[in-house]
């Protein structure tokens, strides 16, 4: 048994201690936006924060998170910066299959949470563990740059 | 223009759609999620004139998209069509998709065969649904014309409001929607113009973007049905390959596994969740009867590959008399390309989720092939075919892998399911090494191409032969697609060369008899590996004639305009005229290839920078596109850039290799795809056009990685004849 502090809410979960955190989320909380892409936090499709932080849930046992706080892609939105980032996705159209797009939101939230201006170096060294076969990676970088502008104050929306 | 209505008739449409409804409220999936499907898709339409359109009285417009939405875009070009002719509001529409049934969502292209793929989404639709959006348009006029008591011709429609100038009168489509369901459907409609397109050619966003940004899209990954199993398989290591004996003891020990079961394709083990399910089949022991299984391995394959490719094989194509032209030139070539088994590897690992029971069975899947599905199901439980309900789901990537004649993982579900005698819904989940070892790639092929050149350098004679397995033998396709023993997918694009040589050759040997490796249509098909061999030599035989890649190819384009017209338009926006700018370290070139399939014509210029240890960056991809009008201009962009990467990731490291029968690959760390560092800048660049619009989810594809090594060439004089690329350039 499990307690953690799921999008603001304390949860626990009667799933083994060994189970990843995804498995968790999406089989036992039914909270079906983080995917499961490759199970060994190769491919970033299970990002999530943890405190904050970008983390592979597919390859972190949900002990590992005992009273931490998880955010997933169903609640980035009540964030400051990751409503900044959806709403960027959105603008640009970023989405193509859409099944890693949870999971890019994610890790660029936690980008642009610690770096708020980012270089395209900044965004490829962050991003590069969060893999899209659609190649939506020249919108992913617009975005990330559209929702940096916008957080700063200098866009349009 | 005038054209007939072919729709069926409204009643029909609504005795399907009363299912179509219920089958898109998926019971037990989270109360979030349920409420998500229930907000989108509405309730009971007012007014439903065609198989393809439903308004409610809320104002909603509703459009059944026939084609699989996996991310090129479908669902909002699709969408585009009928709104565009309904003269609906894009804010007020939405998408869902079509249930089996091929009499009403067949792909004309395909004809009786309802399916998505060959790029032939917005191409077969293009009339068929602005038809749907045009004869629910006159609808909704007729009835605002009897409610107002004036004529239909003094109407007004624009963003879903219907207005009467005279009067001053307006009614929105839903305050119309009931009274339009009792207008009789027209018998001829009068389609727009071009001129007149308001969102058809315009910038309008896609209909998937806000699901797909907040975690509420529905994939099958993510259905959840009251009392079903996850099931996980263990799959034999090598094709072919059949269980001898299973010790399920460990695994039926592992708490949460319900059932292990055996089948044809493996050992099934069933929980209520993933990661039980997957604990119990990695505790199976098994031992595996390789008596039947397929132990090739990929150096083998070519090597036999390149004997065949010594002998004469089937003639797709004969121009002149290559063999003699070889010989009487003043320069020869020849040279021979390689390519290795791709996986598709799209971010979603296959899945599907099955019930059955007394009244039929009932699919949820990204479904891209459902009359195939339909029938092959049907058959395996004894049902008619419209017992098979299939529900289509957003596809989280599919590059072909989920439109499979043999309806592999789809069958593997269905045969679970009789194997637990269909006491619960079964939702089979491959891991991503199940994904890419259990089969179907595109085939490892080979090409070996000989070229002659006159006195000035041009071609004399070009002779190509192909060597690889057949996608299509042995599919229902076969009777269609295979002509005198010829894949034509095998040649396609090399057949086609559009290359003015008066000797030309092309030949094909199939190896399917001997190569026992699954295998299947992988984006772009045929064109993945004739594209590169067609455009590779072409530019050797520029090299060998002293001319500039560019002008060489237009000197031979003469009859081929669209070729000739997307080369000139990416050559001007890459500057190609002049020199490129060096790098601060390492050397740059520059490459181009152009090349059509399925009907869409696209070129690409390439920029790479070249270090010292003979690693490499591509910088730079200038694309030029014609598909006809543009029907979503962005959309277009989006499958350019994308159909790069995609091929990038395929040219750099992409292969599935064999040893002993048995894949070496198993996920992303030894089979990687294209990573954000790896992705260039690319431009798009679009020729404005007034022809049919043609497919684009696939053309972006081929030129990319003959462009690339092209570049690579200019810039080191070093010529890949065998992708992927890799570590040939440090060696």
């Amino acid at each position: 048994m499990t307690r953690f502090i799921l999008n603001g809410q304390k949860v626990n979960t009667p799933m083994p201690d060994d189970t990843p955190l995804l498995w968790v989320l999406r089989d036992g909380l039914e909270l079906t936006g983080t995917k499961f892409g490759c199970g060994m936090g190769l491919c970033g499709a299970c990002t999530v924060h943890v405190d904050g932080t970008a983390v592979k849930s597919c390859s972190t046992p949900v002990s590992a998170v005992a009273d931490k706080h998880v955010t997933t892609i169903e609640h980035v939105d009540k964030n400051r910066v990751g409503a900044a980032v959806q709403a960027a996705w959105q603008k640009l159209d970023v989405v193509q299959c859409g099944y890693c797009q949870s999971g890019q939101i994610m890790a660029a939230t936690a980008l642009l949470a610690k770096t708020p201006q980012p270089s395209d170096a900044d965004i490829d060294a962050a991003m590069a563990g969060n893999l899209c076969r659609c190649a939506t990676y020249v919108r992913i970088r617009a975005a990330i740059h559209e929702a940096a502008t916008n957080l700063a104050g200098r866009g349009a929306a | 223009m005038k054209t007939r209505i072919e729709n069926v008739s409204r009643r029909d449409f609504l005795k399907a759609g009363a299912g179509l409804t219920l089958g898109l409220v998926l019971p037990g999936a989270g109360s979030a999620l349920a409420a998500a499907a229930k907000e989108t898709h509405g309730d009971e339409a007012a007014f439903a004139p065609n198989a393809f359109v439903r308004i409610g009285s809320d104002n909603r417009v509703t459009v059944v998209a026939k084609h699989l939405e996996m991310g090129q875009g479908t669902y909002t070009g699709l969408a585009t069509l009928v709104a565009e002719e309904l003269d609906a509001d894009w804010a007020q529409v939405v998408v869902e998709g079509a249930p089996a049934d091929a009499k009403r969502y067949n792909n004309l292209l395909w004809g009786p065969s309802q399916g998505t793929g060959g790029s032939t989404a917005i191409a077969n639709s293009f009339e068929q649904l602005r038809q749907a959006g045009a004869s629910a348009r006159a609808m909704v006029v007729q009835a605002a014309a009897a409610r107002w008591k004036v004529p239909a011709g003094e109407l007004r429609v624009k963003a879903g409001v219907v207005s009467h100038a005279k009067s001053g009168r307006k009614a929105s489509f839903g305050e119309l929607a009931e009274a339009a369901a009792k207008q009789p459907v027209p018998q001829e409609v009068r389609l727009k113009d071009p001129k007149e397109f308001t969102l058809i050619g315009r910038h309008v966003p896609r209909k998937d973007s806000v699901d797909k940004t907040t975690g509420r899209a529905q994939f099958t990954q993510d259905v959840k049905l009251p009392g079903m199993l996850v099931a996980v398989v263990a799959h034999p290591p090598r094709f072919g390959a059949t269980v001898r004996t299973v010790d399920e003891r460990a695994a039926r020990a592992v708490p949460g596994v319900v059932r292990v079961t055996r089948i044809p394709q493996g050992v099934a083990v069933l929980a209520h969740d993933y990661w039980t399910a997957k604990k119990g089949r990695d505790a199976l022991q098994i031992e595996w009867d390789d008596s039947a299984a397929y132990r090739g391995s990929s150096e083998q394959i070519l090597a036999d590959y390149r004997k065949l490719a010594a002998t004469p094989g089937l003639v797709a194509r004969r121009d002149g008399d290559a063999d003699k032209a070889l010989g009487e030139g003043a320069k020869a070539l020849e040279a021979e390309y390689a390519f290795p088994y791709l996986a598709h590897a799209p971010m979603e690992p296959l899945n599907c989720v099955m019930r059955v029971d007394a009244q039929g069975c009932e699919v949820w899947n990204g479904e891209q092939f459902q009359t195939g599905d339909q029938y092959t199901l049907a058959a395996f439980f004894g049902l008619k075919p419209e017992q098979v309900k299939l529900n289509m789901l957003y596809a989280g990537g599919s590059f072909g892998r989920r439109a499979n004649p043999a309806a592999d993982y789809v069958l593997e579900t269905a045969h679970i399911v009789k194997a637990i005698r269909g006491e619960a819904p079964v939702k089979l989940v491959w891991s991503r090494e199940d994904d890419m070892r259990a089969g179907y790639y595109r085939p490892l092929y080979l090409h070996r191409l000989r070229a002659a050149l006159d006195a000035q350098g041009k071609p004399l004679a070009w002779a190509q032969r192909v060597v690889g397995q057949s996608i299509i033998a042995g599919t229902p396709f076969e009777s269609a697609m295979v002509k005198d023993g010829i894949d034509g997918t095998s040649v396609e694009g090399a057949a086609n060369l559009p290359y003015a040589i008066p000797n030309l050759q092309v030949e094909l040997h199939t190896t399917s008899k001997d190569v026992k490796v699954p295998v299947l249509w992988w984006r772009s098909v045929g064109s993945t590996h004739t594209a590169f061999a067609a455009e590779v030599f072409l530019d050797e035989l520029a090299t060998a004639a002293g001319a500039d890649p560019v002008a060489y190819r237009q000197a031979l384009l003469g009859a081929h305009p669209r070729h000739a017209g997307v080369l000139k338009l990416a050559a001007d926006k890459a500057g190609w005229s002049k020199p490129l700018a060096p790098a601060k370290a390492g050397k740059r070139g520059r490459g181009v290839a152009v090349h059509e399939s399925f009907n869409t014509y696209v070129a690409q210029v390439v920029e790479v920078t070249v270090a010292d240890d003979g690693s490499f960056k591509v910088d730079r991809v200038v694309c030029a596109v014609d598909c006809g009008i543009a029907v979503n201009p962005d959309v277009v962009r989006a499958q350019m850039e994308g159909g790069i990467g995609f091929g990038l990731a395929a040219a750099l490291s992409g292969a599935i290799t064999l040893r002993d029968g048995v894949v070496e690959q198993s996920n992303f760390h030894d089979y990687p795809i294209l990573r954000i560092d790896q992705m260039p800048a690319v431009e798009v660049h679009i020729v404005p056009s007034a022809a049919k619009p043609t497919g684009v989810g696939e053309p972006g594809v081929p030129p990319i990685a003959p462009a690339l090594v092209n570049a690579l060439y200019a810039a080191t004089g070093k010529r890949i004849r065998t992708l992927p690329i890799g570590e040939q350039l440090k060696a």
